[in-house]
């Protein structure tokens, strides 16, 4: 089961804002949805590698060739603030 | 007060000489306008989708095989999760459990005492931004940032916590340096960023087996920093032990400026770093046949060169170590060897004069202007007599200011020996002459007076009589 502080944790690492109202009902689904995938644990797995990707693919590389950049009001666009060619950010500790 | 010891375990980050990003085809150069070698991917814009440079894995596996790691047949890679603006994304791209390369080691030698040093992991990753603070991070209003370094492509390199002392965390890290510099994979230069070291350290009573919480140390750009941080952090490490306190688990940044490690602010819930398999990236299969073909691609590595310069070159193992030490140094000292064959003499003058000037300088061997062939011509003109040996240091001198071949500086600056017979014997008479006191001394047996007389010579002849000539001359004169 998954408890309050859980949540807060976890909101808290995904730097997510919730009301007390919201804690409650994520805290009820969240435990819903593991419940629903702890199913998986009845399975026996001995013996059977753990999967890395879930497509059967391996070895998809790209040579070491440049390409073209973004030109640097493009690079800037969707920055919400910016100075010079640098994206400005608030304070950081 | 009882014994300590310490115990520090070194995680090093090595940007890899590659032309483009791990995950994107934008430029790695070094350098560049701020924002300006950007694509999508470098932006984590929505859909993009990142794939692996092979020359990233080869240069991994390269760097893994010269460390005496055993290469992963299976790898993959995974996001790291955390908040921080040098990343775009939220989360790096590194890898977790299935690293390309494990279980190393390299071999140090510290006051003479050989010590293998553990490598636990070599693994690959993404470079983050760069953050540019106005004053300190502390006290910035802003900050403002360059994501052209995010996805340079870096190994970092974790190594097992079998080191003791400040001094062994230096000799590993300067074989470490050596060694991916010989394999040409990064150029691993501190003061710009292409190496980068962090320290986990630990202090405990002398015999005892369990380990003391750590610190983490970051922000040494440096040996010596790395070296100053290091001595201190035991120091304040033993101290509280002392006094009867605990260390606290923490990330301690050096202070340069003030000699001291601080506490760093610590990012909540810092090691929670939920990493999972990126999705957008397909494992790793390494064939055997890959690994063997990047294993003959791998030059003589240091070690090999040193046993080499003492088996074939007769040079004493200290001799051989400094000068392996760098593969361009080394490179350097071979190419004279192959010139003037006298691999003692060449070795002394690049340990004493070369290195001597090139630390007061704090110049690398990329930045020398002196060229083998000068340094062996050098030689030769003291073989052949043209100078002494004392005017060839001065020459010498001259060669590594100007980078002028030695045969012009001694033409220019009239510095060719005097091995004329009549023009020495005149100024030995002169000399002989002029200081009837040294020369009763002389002859009433205190043979040291000679070496004045001969002093007197050589200044009298700004250094350029022949040396061998005046010594025989005067002693021939007084004792007759």
């Amino acid at each position: 089961m998954i408890s309050l502080k859980d949540v807060e944790h976890v909101a808290l690492l995904a730097r997510l804002e919730l009301n007390e109202e919201e804690k409650e009902i994520y805290t009820k689904q969240l435990s819903d949805i593991l419940e629903h995938a702890r199913k998986l644990q009845d399975l026996d797995t001995t013996g059977i590698q753990p999967t890395a990707h879930v497509l059967p693919i391996k070895n998809v590389f790209r040579e070491d060739k440049a390409g073209e950049h973004l030109p640097v009001e493009k690079v800037l666009a969707n920055a919400p603030e910016k100075q010079d060619h640098y994206f400005k950010v608030p304070k950081i500790v | 007060m009882s014994q300590y010891e310490a115990v520090i375990g070194l995680e090093v980050h090595v940007e890899l000489k590659t032309n483009t990003k791990i995950f994107c085809n934008s430029s790695t150069e070094f350098g560049a306008e701020p924002n300006h070698h950007i694509c999508p991917v470098c932006l984590g814009l929505p859909g993009v989708l990142p794939v692996v440079n092979k020359k990233v894995v080869e240069y991994a596996i390269k760097a893994g095989l010269a460390l005496n790691c055993k290469i992963a047949s299976f790898s993959k890679f995974d996001r790291k999760n955390y908040y921080y603006p040098d990343l775009p994304k939220n989360y790096q791209i590194s890898q977790y459990d299935l690293p390309i390369a494990e279980h190393g080691y390299l071999d140090i030698n510290v006051g003479g005492k050989e010590k293998r040093i553990g490598i636990t992991r070599v693994h690959m990753e993404e470079d983050a931004g760069k953050l540019i603070h106005q004053g300190t991070i502390a006290t910035t209003p802003f900050s403002l940032v360059d994501y052209n370094r995010t996805g340079v492509p870096l190994i970092e390199i974790v190594s097992e916590p079998d080191m003791r002392s400040a001094e062994e965390a230096i000799a590993y890290l300067e074989k470490l340096k050596a060694i991916i510099q010989y394999t040409g994979v990064s150029d691993c230069k501190m003061q710009e960023g292409s190496l980068r070291c962090d320290a986990n350290i630990s202090v405990r009573p002398a015999g005892q087996q369990e380990l003391g919480t750590k610190t983490e140390l970051k922000n040494m750009n440096s040996f010596k920093a790395l070296h100053k941080a290091l001595a201190y952090e035991i120091e304040r490490q033993i101290e509280v032990l002392e006094d009867g306190g605990k260390i606290t688990q923490e990330t301690r940044t050096w202070d340069e400026a003030r000699g001291v490690t601080l506490t760093m602010r610590s990012k909540e819930e810092a090691h929670d770093y939920r990493y999972f398999p990126d999705p957008d990236l397909v494992p790793l299969v390494i064939s055997e046949e890959w690994v063997k073909e990047i294993q003959y691609a791998i030059p003589e590595l240091p070690d090999q060169r040193k046993e080499r310069f003492v088996r074939e070159l007769g040079l004493p193992d200290y001799d051989a170590e400094v000068l392996t030490s760098a593969k361009e140094l080394a490179d350097f000292y071979e190419q004279c060897v192959k010139i003037y064959n006298n691999p003692k003499v060449i070795s002394n003058w690049i340990m004493g004069d070369m290195l001597k000037m090139m630390n007061a300088g704090g110049l690398e061997i990329k930045d020398v202007r002196v060229k083998p062939e000068q340094l062996a011509k050098l030689l030769q003109l003291i073989d052949n007599g043209t100078i002494s040996g004392k005017i060839a240091k001065n020459v010498f001198e001259e060669m590594f200011n100007s980078g002028m071949d030695p045969e012009i500086i001694v033409r220019e600056k009239g510095l060719v020996q005097i091995s004329d017979e009549g023009l020495i014997e005149k100024v030995v008479r002169q000399v002989v002459e002029a200081n009837p006191k040294s020369v009763d001394d002389y002859k009433n047996g205190k043979k040291q007076a000679l070496g004045f007389l001969v002093g007197q010579v050589m200044k009298l002849t700004k250094g350029k009589a022949n040396p061998g000539m005046v010594n025989k001359m005067l002693s021939d004169m007084l004792d007759n």
